[in-house]
């Protein structure tokens, strides 16, 4: 840190300095991680130990006999509110809604990444603009207006079931947060995409165009095919978004049947039945965190780079 | 009535006139070069060919029908692109299909056609790489294919060969005049390289500011430069242009040319073209190609106007095949073209001859040849 004052204490103990440096940042580095991982670490113990264990052991000794009980329970048996069937029929619920979610705002933001870029038209720098405000309006100023839209939809839902006997899903609540996290989702989706886009080269695109392919086709054939590492960041970053959302889950699904995950692990910690079970609510948690943990591990994987080499010029 | 025609385009965008009444023609089998500095607007002119741009004003015809509200791929028109824009994600043999497969074309069809074209390419052991494991005249060759697979009415070619290194570059270039000699195609070429619109092209349109500043074969490009620029840009290295002066002395018109510290050069002119009379007395620029202007040993011996003058060599520059010497005239630069085996030093004084008969003039004010 202070190795560069002066020339001469540089010649002199540059080295010695540099590896003072080193010490003082890794060391720093790696106290903050600690730091960060505690809580993880306590929670992962914890959720394998007995209630024993918990009331009589010490917090961040490790569990003398690791047992899954914690995990099964919390999976299949624990009471959420006044239900007792575990946590898994939430798990699935959040799946449903989050995967159509993830992958609809996705490819949204995908096909107006390709028109902002490829198919410019009049004001397409205003449209641009605007959807990226979307991307900073706070949560809670669409709270209610949302509430009003998904009502309307709702009873729009009732008017087709009584004129057609199907309701198209509109007026369920896994429907409607799925409608909810596109429509919120998209500024973030498409401006990820324009901007990959932006880069993309259009002779590519005027070369499909002289092959004869029609807008979708490019986009299928052309466009997406080459868009992997941009694909893989929207979605981990939409996944782990969506998932991990409370407000809209509680707001729009916050009680019955539709609940998602993170609103039921709310209610399972806050169920106040007798001793209150730290090592079952810790799995709990912990299954809840594990789908995003899983994305980044799987997904990360197909995060190539230099996916486009060879298009054009190398 | 020619296969390609293109009549008054006109090209604006908002209030910028990009291409300014463009009429060019091509015999069916033809290679048309367009050539033209950066910002002519000669891809510009090509991309309306294709489709990719709309055009203001005009008409394009291709053999007899107009093109210019279809779409691209209705055209029958292949294009090859200076990035040669592969597609990443497809092999060689996905990449040339590709269009075929938009068309609907039957899979034994499209492989049979792949094969025909790989073969003519030599890049048959490449249908199954993707562009990213090719080298660069490889990438070349497919973008080339992906056009000849289609065989169409039209290849427009956008600058195919400037992303290439110098020696490739060559190759190419001969490999394209092959290929156009063999299968007989039409070609539109853009490019900024005036050696290769020369040595590729039929008929050439230099082009500057959105205007076909002249439209010829090649050898009326070369030999009679409509104006300076067309002269100054054709040709490497460049034509020498003099500022001049004409003088008369009763019975002929001769050029005078200026030096330094010395008396002018009067070179007397058997032939004069018939406007020079009236620029007796006043300045004009005396055009002279390199190889026009040698030593008197070298020159063309049934050139029917040689005049040889003394000239001051300043640089010599030993080229292999040729001498390059650099000489003072006008107050400028002037290059003259001599054997290899020339026997000149710098510093001397050596005679050297003017072909007359190659020579042009231009009006100074106008830059326009004096006719």
């Amino acid at each position: 840190m202070s190795a560069v004052t002066t020339p001469a204490r540089q010649d002199t103990g540059g080295t010695s300095a540099k590896t003072l440096n080193r010490i003082v940042i890794y060391g720093l580095l790696a106290l903050f991680a600690l730091f960060y991982l505690m809580p993880l670490f306590v929670m992962l113990v914890t959720s394998f130990k007995t209630m024993d264990e918990i009331q009589n052991g010490n917090m961040l000794a490790l569990p003398r006999a690791p047992t899954f009980e914690p995990w099964l329970k919390a999976w299949g048996e624990t009471c959420v509110g006044l239900t007792c069937a575990g946590i898994k029929g939430y798990f699935w619920n959040s799946i449903k809604m989050v995967v159509p979610a993830v992958l609809i705002s996705t490819l949204l933001g995908a096909l107006n990444g390709y028109v902002l870029t490829k198919w410019r038209f009049r004001g397409h720098t205003l449209v641009f603009g605007l959807m990226l405000f979307a991307c900073f309006i706070p949560f809670q100023s669409v709270l209610l207006p949302m509430a009003t839209i998904l009502g309307s939809l709702s009873r729009f839902g009732v008017t087709l079931q009584n004129a057609t006997g199907f309701s198209f899903g509109l007026g369920n609540p896994t429907v409607n947060l799925v409608f909810v996290h596109v429509v919120y989702g998209l500024g973030f989706t498409t401006l990820f995409f324009r901007n990959y886009y932006e880069a993309f080269p259009t002779e590519l695109i005027k070369a499909a165009q002289v092959d004869g392919a029609s807008f979708f086709q490019i986009f299928r054939r052309i466009m997406l095919p080459n868009s992997m590492p941009i694909f893989v960041v929207t979605v981990i970053y939409q996944f782990t978004n969506i998932w991990n959302d409370f407000l809209f889950a509680s707001a729009y699904a916050g009680t019955g049947d539709a609940m998602p995950m993170t609103v039921a692990l709310n209610n399972v910690v806050n169920t106040s039945t007798g001793v209150v079970e730290y090592n079952v609510n810790m799995a709990a948690a912990m299954i809840a965190a594990l789908p995003t943990l899983l994305v980044y591990v799987v997904a990360g994987r197909y995060f190539v780079r230099g996916l486009m080499a060879g298009a054009v010029k190398g | 009535m020619a296969f390609l025609e293109i009549d008054g385009l006109k090209k604006r965008f908002g209030s910028v006139e990009i291409l300014k009444g463009i009429d060019v023609d091509l015999e069916k089998g033809g290679f048309l070069v367009l050539v033209g500095p950066s910002g002519c607007g000669k891809s510009t002119l090509l991309n309306t060919i294709a489709g990719l741009e709309t055009i203001t004003e005009g008409e394009i015809r291709v053999d007899g029908r107009a093109i210019n509200d279809l779409h691209p791929s209705k055209r029958d028109i292949a294009m090859v692109f200076q990035s040669y824009a592969l597609y990443p994600n497809m092999t060689v043999a996905g990449n040339i299909a590709f269009g075929m497969e938009m068309r609907g074309v039957p899979a034994a069809e499209r492989q049979k056609a792949i094969d025909k074209v790989a073969k003519v390419l030599q890049i048959g052991h490449l249908l199954q790489r993707k562009p990213s494991q090719l080298s660069g005249g490889q990438r070349q060759r497919v973008a080339m294919g992906r056009a000849l697979v289609r065989d169409p009415k039209l290849f427009l070619f956008d600058e195919p060969l400037s992303n290439l290194d110098a020696k490739l570059r060559v190759d190419m270039r001969i490999e394209i005049k092959r290929l156009h000699a063999t299968t007989g195609t039409t070609i539109v070429y853009v490019t900024h390289d005036q050696i290769e619109a020369m040595t590729l092209a039929t008929k050439i349109a230099v082009m500057r500011d959105g205007e076909v500043q002249q439209f010829g074969t090649p050898a009326e490009i070369y030999n009679n430069p409509t104006n300076i620029f067309v002269a100054d840009f054709m040709g490497s290295p460049a034509m020498n242009l003099v500022p001049a002066t004409i003088g008369g002395n009763g019975s002929g018109l001769s050029v005078v040319l200026q030096r330094d510290g010395r008396e002018p050069i009067s070179l007397p002119l058997a032939k004069p073209p018939a406007g020079l009379s009236a620029f007796q007395g006043k300045p004009v620029i005396f055009g002279v190609r390199p190889e026009a202007l040698t030593d008197p040993e070298g020159a063309e011996r049934n050139a029917s106007n040689i005049a040889a003058a003394d000239c001051h060599i300043e640089v010599i520059e030993p080229a292999g095949s040729d001498t390059f010497a650099v000489t003072n005239l006008g107050g400028k630069a002037v290059v003259a073209r001599l054997r290899a085996d020339a026997r000149i030093q710098p510093g001397t004084v050596t005679p050297l001859a003017f072909n007359l008969t190659k020579a042009v003039f231009f009006d100074p004010a106008t830059e326009n040849r004096i006719l």
